[in-house]
């Protein structure tokens, strides 16, 4: 299989403070990766800098055969073609749950509006709240709130799908219900990247596990691997305390 | 001495509410015969108890009637609006001694001993207002030095523009869009056309002529229309990050907002024209709106980016993540909620425009504050600047009153809070 995503010695500054460093990560067509690490270790900005939210100031990053620099034409291509779904949910509070997702169809995919409506009910029901539709953001739980924002990431029809710290703001009850969408999403093929501490997941869907620290890339390995016998002592010292 | 007896009780409320009531009613009516029987009853009390008579006999009554949970309904009322605490009671005491004082003599002022009828200062006979002052104004006040005959052009317009407003809110949504797009672009271009004339065989009607209450309405909404774009641009500019368009935006902003509007529209009349090459022409009232315009769009580009700047990070970055350019994430998402969150400040901008436009009389165009200080000038006339100004009041405050209140209820219908 191919490399989708590919980071080449990726060096990245928040004025002089180093936040990643010399990151090196392949990820292949389908596979799931799950990134875990204490907070400040550069996880969220590492995948914030797949989709330029953030930007790198040195090395490489190559998104499905397309290298992400100054150029804003490429940028905006390659971030109609990566989902991102965040902490916060980030929902447009202004649009109802259903103007949300067909929002970006319309106006960037340039679908007609009814199409979009239609994809975006899709992907509703995809995440079980298509009885939700026509509310507004505020009116729904957190777990809604959340399935809301990764039925909207769906509906752009992403090739990759970033997540960052998806159940963090969650209350505990409202965490399975996204993680079952998460379960969900990746049975049915999507390339993943996951940035979160729900290791019960991670050893359900991952592919590959990354352990970061200080803004280097720790541990990389096959899941078994990673939480059966870790190399480095640095990640078994994490996993003894979020085990 | 046992002092709790004086302490109101409900077992004692009929005596307390006896001498509560009495107390207070004596303060009321102390104040009123002062005010209206010129007799003071507390006349023989040293100088400043007789000044402050009301206000303890008053408070003093109410303290008496502040009986928690007395059982009675309106009394339980009462205490607990006006009479909560020593110090709410004396407040309300205090509203209620300026209301006795000086609500009669401005009603008589403006009604009961007003004049109304008549056609000259003579007429007016009574002590009261003389509103045959406004009455034989009235004309001149709305439409400036317009011939009468052509009078007709600008009622037209504005009953266009009326028509439109109130079909926008009959109408159902989807020709909402149209009419919105009618009255921003076709409208004025139609009643500029029309007030002007020289053309259809209209008489032409210099801008010169132009006055009264219509010509507040003329340049309001014009600076209006133009005003919240450029505003939104600016504010739009001042966050870009591009240096060019940052630094000229900030230069812009601050350079319009450190003057005042007066020299503004001096320079505009007076040093403007210099400028311009020789043979070129601007009209006047068109410099005008246009040196309003761009001093209110200062204004209203803060205003604009206070609400940007209230919004979280967040925001920006799911609209960028789901593939959105610089124009799209911000008309489609920024704006909607920046603009939203910012409608009480619009609303400021707006109210304080459309009472700046007096100042227009700088540069020799008078508008309605400026007919009425021109009416009152002339000889026959002399005196009657006190009724012109309240007239003048009276009507910018129905017309802000109702930008306010449209403001506030577009407030509550844009609301998507739970």
């Amino acid at each position: 299989m191919t490399n989708i995503i590919e980071l080449k010695k990726v060096n990245k500054w928040f004025d002089k403070f180093q936040v990643l460093k010399d990151i090196e990560l392949e990820v292949k067509t389908q596979e799931k990766i799950v990134i875990c690490g204490p907070s400040g270790s550069g996880k969220s900005t590492l995948i914030r800098c797949i989709n330029r939210l953030e930007n790198h100031q040195e090395g490489k990053i190559i998104v499905d055969n397309t290298e992400i620099s100054e150029d804003t034409k490429n940028i905006e291509i390659i971030r109609a073609e990566v989902g991102m779904v965040f902490q916060q949910f980030n929902l447009f509070p202004h649009l109802s749950v259903l103007d949300n997702c067909s929002l970006a169809p319309i106006w960037v995919k340039k679908l007609p509006k009814k199409k979009a409506e239609e994809l975006a009910m899709e992907n509703l029901k995809r995440v079980q709240i298509e009885d939700q539709a026509l509310k507004f953001p505020g009116q729904l739980s957190g777990g809604q709130q959340q399935r809301a924002a990764i039925a909207r990431a769906l509906c752009m029809e992403p090739k990759i799908m970033l997540f960052d710290e998806p159940t963090s703001a969650l209350d505990p009850e409202m965490i399975k219900e996204v993680l079952d969408v998460m379960v969900d999403l990746a049975k049915g093929g999507m390339t993943m990247i996951v940035v979160t501490h729900e290791m019960g997941f991670a050893k359900e869907v991952a592919d590959n596990m990354i352990f970061m620290d200080e803004g280097r890339i720790v541990e990389k390995a096959k899941t078994k691997d990673f939480f059966d016998n870790p190399k480095s002592d640095r990640t078994k010292l994490f996993l003894s305390q979020i085990l | 001495m046992n002092l709790s007896i004086l302490k109101p009780k409900k077992e004692n409320l009929q005596s307390c509410l006896v001498v509560g009531t009495s107390l207070f009613c004596f303060g009321i009516f102390d104040i009123f015969s002062s005010t209206f029987l010129n007799y003071n009853i507390t006349g023989y009390l040293p100088g400043i108890i007789n000044y402050f008579s009301p206000l303890i006999l008053g408070a003093l009554g109410l303290y008496f009637i502040r009986i928690e949970y007395s059982g009675n309904k309106t009394l339980d009322t009462i205490n607990k609006n006006l009479n909560s605490s020593n110090f709410n009671a004396v407040l309300s005491l205090i509203v209620i001694f300026v209301l006795i004082k000086y609500v009669p003599p401005t009603l008589n002022w403006t009604f009961f001993d007003a004049n109304f009828v008549g056609n000259t200062k003579e007429d007016c006979t009574g002590d009261g207002a003389c509103w045959v002052f406004i009455k034989v104004w009235f004309n001149r006040f709305m439409y400036g030095m317009y011939p009468n005959p052509e009078q007709w052009r600008i009622n037209v317009s504005f009953l266009i523009l009326l028509g439109s407003i109130v079909s926008i809110f009959i109408l159902p949504h989807k020709f909402k869009k149209f009419i919105i797009l009618f009255l921003l672009f076709i409208f004025p271009i139609i009643a500029l056309n029309l007030i002007s004339g020289g053309i259809f065989g209209l008489k032409w009607i210099e801008t010169g002529a132009w006055g009264g209450l219509s010509l507040t309405f003329i340049v309001s909404a014009f600076a209006l229309i133009f005003c919240f774009p450029i505003g939104v641009f600016l504010a739009l500019g001042r966050r870009s990050d591009l240096p060019a368009v940052k630094y000229s935006s900030i230069g812009f902003i601050e350079l319009w907002r450190g003057v005042p509007l007066i020299t503004v529209l001096f320079m505009s009349a007076v040093m403007f024209p210099m400028f311009l090459p020789d043979g070129t022409y601007m009209d006047k009232l068109m410099r005008v709106i246009i040196a309003i315009t761009l001093f209110e769009a200062a204004y209203m580009a803060e205003v604009v980016r206070g609400g940007l700047q209230a919004l979280p990070r967040g925001q920006y970055d799911a609209a960028q993540s789901l593939g959105m350019g610089y124009w799209r994430m911000h008309f489609l998402v920024i704006l909607p909620q920046a603009l939203k969150l910012v409608i009480p400040g619009i609303a400021n901008t707006f109210l304080a425009l459309v009472k700046d436009t007096p100042l227009i009389f700088v540069v020799g165009l008078l508008e309605l504050a400026g007919m009425i200080g021109l009416a009152k000038t002339n000889p026959k006339w002399l005196g009657m600047a006190a009724e012109g100004y309240v007239f003048a009041a009276f009507v910018f405050w129905v017309i802000c009153f109702a930008m306010s209140r449209y403001s506030q209820n577009l407030e509550k219908k844009l609301s998507t809070e739970r």
